[in-house]
């Protein structure tokens, strides 16, 4: 902190405050006042954005009523239109970047912690952190030209020889390697949110009490018994807030998804190898050609559920993260 | 295998897959850049600078019109959201910190921090583009005034939150009223952080394509009339990058590392500026 030009104010005011008329108070009300009142314009935001999309919506929300959530049909020449498939699109596409992100963001967040030699720490850290600063068009772009070439003509072909095999979990890793699809968006999204989970279980272990580390490898622990039964208990609810945080940031992620999911409005397989549709890539297609009238409105609902689906994914975790934060006070 | 040999094993393994973890996440990184690197760099040339997108299969072309484009919006989205940010800001660490409101306030803005950016591309549409007829670029750079707001709030807040408590009390002692001394002292004491802020926040609305597709749309020729749509580079980049030819696509790949870098250049300015500080 700059001490001195803090003194220097102190002493500025000193020499004018002699001289001065008694302060008014007129100036303090008027910056309260301005301060308060865009506070609550960003209270009021969120408020705004629900009504805005709820009244755009709502002649879909007439025409459809709730068979919106369970209908496959998307048919914008017909006006027949229901959020079934980008629905499963989202929450298959989000679910499969969750298995992926949050093993291996427990594994970063575990070397930076505990493994990695301190001067590694920040600049290490640091990299994970700019994979997170990464735009997602950067991602999209990347994902559609370079990776899901690639991944359509080897790791396709290697998962159907391996885990295709399997009874039951089989189908989900059947049907011809296209590259872009479900799993390939899947796979990109947990790209993208590794960096947010690990940076927040990278902080929540760091605010393990030493002490409690300490008594266990005094009791002979290994670090990975550290690690998995003192450290992941105590800090149980932050991990999962962290996960939370991931989810949300998967389920609202948009270009990236949009340029690798293969936008088809049709699903007859429930392999994931399948291109697919999800909430954000229906938008970013087709909002801005979308007829004025029920096609509009019926992606303003879309708009609408996975707004709700993320605030209440945030709101379970940031709960989460504030009850860790409320232990750390004992 | 006796106890100690099968723990001493599970550690082992466990931290040789943490190891992997760690290189898992570093290699997307090294991926992603060297060929963003590569391809970029091929596309790069003069022209990028100094001519507008072309139509497909023209013989030249750049991207000056989306590069100045994105500098309007970006530059006219942080002016307005920085002020009513940090205002928002001051009001949660210096006024409502314990209040009801600054509580509510504070979880409402967490929430918008994280909340889809398509989503708030949609509301400017409800709310602006439907009500006035046409997209513009006007109705852009509010959506990316929106986006700025929750960043800065949040870090304006955290930053004046560590300001001593001293330094107030100090500055109320001498008889400053209390907008003289937030503005003269604590602001003042936070400054690089809320620099920060600002920084990262321009840095994650310089790459955001959602907000605009449904907004300032994008724009073939050149126009700085904010009442028009604009054309602006993550569009752009959309366009060129899901199109089938090659030479938008080279532009595509050159705008992609414009971004790439500016973005990531911001991030490390904000961090080694923050540290900078930090250190004194």
């Amino acid at each position: 902190m700059n001490t001195e030009a803090i003194g220097m104010n102190v002493s500025k005011a000193d020499s004018t405050l002699v001289t001065r008329k008694p302060v008014s108070r007129l100036g303090s009300v008027i910056f309260g006042g301005v301060s308060t009142s865009f506070a609550v314009l960003a209270l009021a935001l969120l408020a705004g954005i629900i009504v805005a999309l709820t009244v755009a919506a709502w002649p879909a929300i007439q025409a459809f009523g709730p068979g919106f959530l369970t209908s496959p049909d998307w048919n914008p020449p017909a006006e027949k239109f229901g959020a079934l498939i980008p629905v499963y699109g989202t929450l298959v596409s989000s679910i499969i970047a969750l298995v992926i992100a949050v093993p291996v963001s427990f594994g970063i967040a575990l070397f930076l912690t505990e493994l990695s030699p301190l001067w590694l720490r920040r600049p290490l850290g640091t990299a994970i952190e700019l994979l997170a600063a990464v735009p997602s068009i950067v991602f999209g772009m990347w994902g559609l030209l370079v990776f899901a070439p690639i991944f359509g003509q080897y790791i396709q072909p290697l998962l159907r020889a391996t885990l295709g095999e399997l009874p039951l979990v089989g189908a989900l890793f059947s049907g011809p390697s296209l590259g872009i699809g479900l799993l390939c968006a899947g796979v990109i999204l947990a790209v993208m949110i590794i960096p947010y989970i690990a940076s927040v279980m990278r902080d929540v272990f760091e605010v393990t009490p030493a002490m409690l580390k300490e008594s266990a490898y005094g009791l002979g622990c290994t670090t990975w018994e550290v690690m998995w039964r003192v450290v992941l208990p105590y800090t149980k609810n932050g991990v999962i807030g962290g996960v939370m945080l991931g989810l949300g940031r998967a389920l609202g992620e948009t270009m990236a998804v949009t340029f690798v999911i293969g936008n088809t409005n049709f699903l007859n397989s429930a392999s994931l190898f399948a291109p697919g549709n999800s909430i954000t890539s229906a938008l970013a297609n087709e909002f801005a050609e979308a007829e004025p009238g029920l096609h509009t409105a019926s992606l303003m609902e879309l708009g609408l559920i996975l707004f709700v689906i993320t605030l209440i994914v945030l709101i379970l975790s940031k709960l989460l993260l504030l009850r860790l934060s409320a232990n750390e006070g004992r | 295998m006796d106890l100690l040999a099968r723990r001493k094993l599970t550690n082992k393994v466990a931290l040789s897959l943490s190891l992997a973890a760690m290189a898992f996440g570093l290699f997307w990184l090294a991926w992603i850049l060297s060929t963003v690197i590569q391809l970029g760099i091929d596309g790069l040339s003069l022209s990028l600078f100094t001519e507008m997108t072309p139509p497909p299969g023209a013989e030249s072309g750049g991207l000056l019109n989306a590069i100045v484009g994105s500098l309007i919006l970006v530059g006219l989205g942080t002016l307005i959201g920085t002020p009513v940010g940090i205002l928002a800001g001051i009001y949660l660490a210096e006024y409502g910190r314990y209040t009801w409101l600054g509580r509510v306030t504070r979880f409402v803005n967490d929430l918008l921090l994280s909340a889809p950016s398509i989503v708030i591309g949609l509301f400017v549409y409800a709310v602006i583009v439907a009500t006035t007829g046409k997209f513009s670029a006007w109705s852009g750079v509010v959506a990316l005034a929106l986006l700025v707001l929750p960043i800065v709030i949040r870090t304006t807040e955290n930053m004046l939150a560590l300001v001593p408590g001293s330094l107030r009390e100090a500055a109320y002692a001498l008889g400053a009223p209390k907008h003289i001394v937030i503005t003269r002292v604590t602001l003042r004491a936070a400054r690089s952080g809320v620099v920060t802020g600002v920084l990262l926040a321009v840095a994650r609305i310089a790459g955001e394509t959602a907000p605009l597709l449904f907004t300032a749309l994008s724009n073939q020729f050149w126009s700085v009339d904010l009442n028009e749509p604009m054309a602006n580079l993550p569009v752009t980049i959309f366009k060129f990058a899901m199109s089938p030819f090659e030479d938008w696509q080279r532009l595509a790949w050159a705008g992609v590392l414009l971004i790439t870098l500016g973005v990531l250049g911001l991030n490390i300015i904000a961090r080694v500026l923050f540290r900078a500080e930090k250190l004194h």
